[in-house]
């Protein structure tokens, strides 16, 4: 027992050797500049609108494609759990509900958007770091650790929110339609199902929990690509960095805030 | 003017600059030659502060550039210009866009005046009708001279260029160096190139530092250079064996 917990201590010693604090520091020292004053308003609210469109806007097909899916299948697996005669099948409409509206929505979603947006992010300005575009604009006098992320930040934060609104509707009518098509719920059971002791803070949990993943996603995938150095190669290691790492902390995050707000 | 005073710079356990001291004259085009990984860039980012010298001064003509804080480097930042080796023009906007871009984050001008500055800016480079074009769409040469009408937006006083022909054929690097000279003249600027190129000493040296395993190793104008008895400075010069035959061929006349 006194071997194994020595052992995990070796084990924890390793890793913060690996340069946890170095990063975390790093990552923190990087938030400051990024939230420092920003040098033109005006610049900084395009700047979010056109990141609005990229990472917000460009992600919704994306989302709405997985939720209708995601619904589906949760009302098909809940309907295959729950074929004792005994129990009314409404239920496979309030655990799909229920499933969409605390986890998948939320979590599922914000895992997707840490590959499609984290990547887009990391290599973006990894690119532009290894091209010296970042050095042009510290030449020119700008922020660029503020200029570059902090409309991401803004605009992921706003938007996230509406995507999982999104997903949550497109999820819960995906599984109305696999369920109605598949014969296992009526559409009647199915609603009633959905709407059955319904409590809307599932709701507020869950978009807290995407504004938080949002800022992770954002902020973990500029950090990879603001510290690319190198060639193409490197900014490929950053972007996958940047995926792995926001996926990582959006399940550790899920974890603390579930704790948080539903314990 | 800028003054580099006994600085140092290293990486890690790695000298990179030695004791570097020099002095570069405004309204004249000064040239960092040495070969690749002698230190010109390190020292050239160092002048501008993207690299934090180990020890000793930069001096922007009475500001003491290295030991400003965070803030007033900033503002003492807007009155350079930087001319990057691989021009480092922002791939997402046009070449109107990349020109303007100093103009949108410092100044109050109207749109119309702000396009107004970056077309004069584009014409003195001679860009004419790629206002609306992406950096991809236009050639090596072309990014080079938007860089230039980007970095001179803000009428900077000091113009700092990375390697200014890297990539290009000949021609066009003349055409570059011809650039950068006039408008050092016409904006009295302090210019600072690093290089590597022979052509552009000859062309627009008004001072040349050759820099050798991260120490000055000379220093004297376009005209000194070929009469220096510095063995390791005739080594760079006469490497090619074109440059040989023109040396053999001038020790005969």
């Amino acid at each position: 027992m006194l071997l194994q917990v020595f052992y995990l201590v070796y084990l924890w010693l390793n890793f913060l050797d690996m340069g946890l604090f170095y990063h975390i520091g790093k990552y923190f020292l990087l938030l400051k500049r990024v939230f420092a004053k920003p040098e033109k308003l005006n610049v900084y609210y395009k700047e979010t609108l056109k990141e609005i469109q990229k990472l917000g806007i460009n992600s919704m097909g994306i989302v709405a494609i997985i939720s209708v899916f995601m619904g589906a299948v949760i009302t098909i697996q809940t309907a295959y759990n729950t074929e004792n005669p005994l129990l009314p099948t409404y239920l496979i409409g309030l655990g799909a509900r229920d499933s969409i509206l605390l986890e998948f929505s939320s979590t599922i979603v914000a895992l997707i958007l840490a590959g499609k947006i984290g990547s887009n992010i990391a290599s973006e300005i990894g690119t532009m770091r290894v091209t010296e575009q970042i050095d042009a604009l510290e030449i020119m006098g700008v922020n660029s650790a503020s200029y570059l992320i902090l409309p991401k930040i803004v605009a992921s934060v706003i938007f996230a929110p509406f995507l999982t609104l999104l997903s949550m509707l497109i999820g819960i009518t995906g599984g109305w339609l696999a369920g109605v098509l598949a014969g296992v719920v009526t559409t009647e059971n199915y609603v009633y199902g959905i709407q059955y002791a319904f409590n809307p803070f599932y709701i507020t949990y869950s978009l807290i929990k995407i504004v938080v993943f949002a800022f992770l996603i954002t902020t973990i995938s500029a950090y990879h690509g603001y510290n690319s150095y190198g060639g193409s190669l490197e900014v490929g290691k950053s972007s996958t960095k940047a995926v792995v790492h926001s996926s990582i902390f959006i399940l550790l995050f899920n974890l603390i805030l579930t704790q948080l707000l539903l314990s | 003017m800028i003054e580099v005073k006994n600085v140092y710079k290293s990486f890690e356990n790695t000298d990179v600059l030695k004791d570097i001291n020099v002095v570069f004259e405004q309204g004249k085009t000064n040239l960092i030659i040495g070969q690749s990984g002698s230190g010109k860039t390190v020292l050239l980012k160092s002048i501008v502060g993207l690299h934090d010298v180990n020890k000793g001064e930069i001096i922007f003509g009475d500001t003491v550039f290295n030991r400003l804080n965070f803030g007033l480097k900033k503002e003492m930042r807007k009155k350079m210009g930087m001319l990057f080796q691989g021009s480092a023009l922002f791939d997402s906007s046009t070449v109107e866009e990349n020109v303007m871009f100093p103009l949108d984050m410092f100044t109050d001008m109207s749109y119309s005046d702000k396009r107004e500055r970056a077309n004069e800016c584009l014409k003195r480079v001679n860009i004419i009708n790629a206002n609306n074009l992406y950096p991809s769409e236009i050639s090596g040469g072309m990014q080079k001279r938007v860089a230039i009408a980007r970095a001179i937006a803000l009428n900077p006083k000091y113009l700092f260029c990375d390697e200014p022909n890297s990539g290009l054929d000949p021609k066009t690097s003349i055409v570059i160096d011809n650039l950068i000279k006039e408008i050092t003249i016409e904006y009295n600027m302090t210019t600072i190139i690093n290089t590597h190129d022979m052509n552009s000493v000859m062309e627009i040296g008004d001072k040349v530092i050759f820099i050798y395993k991260g120490e000055k190793w000379w220093e004297g104008t376009k005209d000194d250079i070929f009469n220096t008895n510095n063995n390791e400075l005739n080594g760079f010069i006469f490497a090619s064996k074109l440059s040989q035959k023109i040396k053999e061929l001038g020790a005969k006349k």
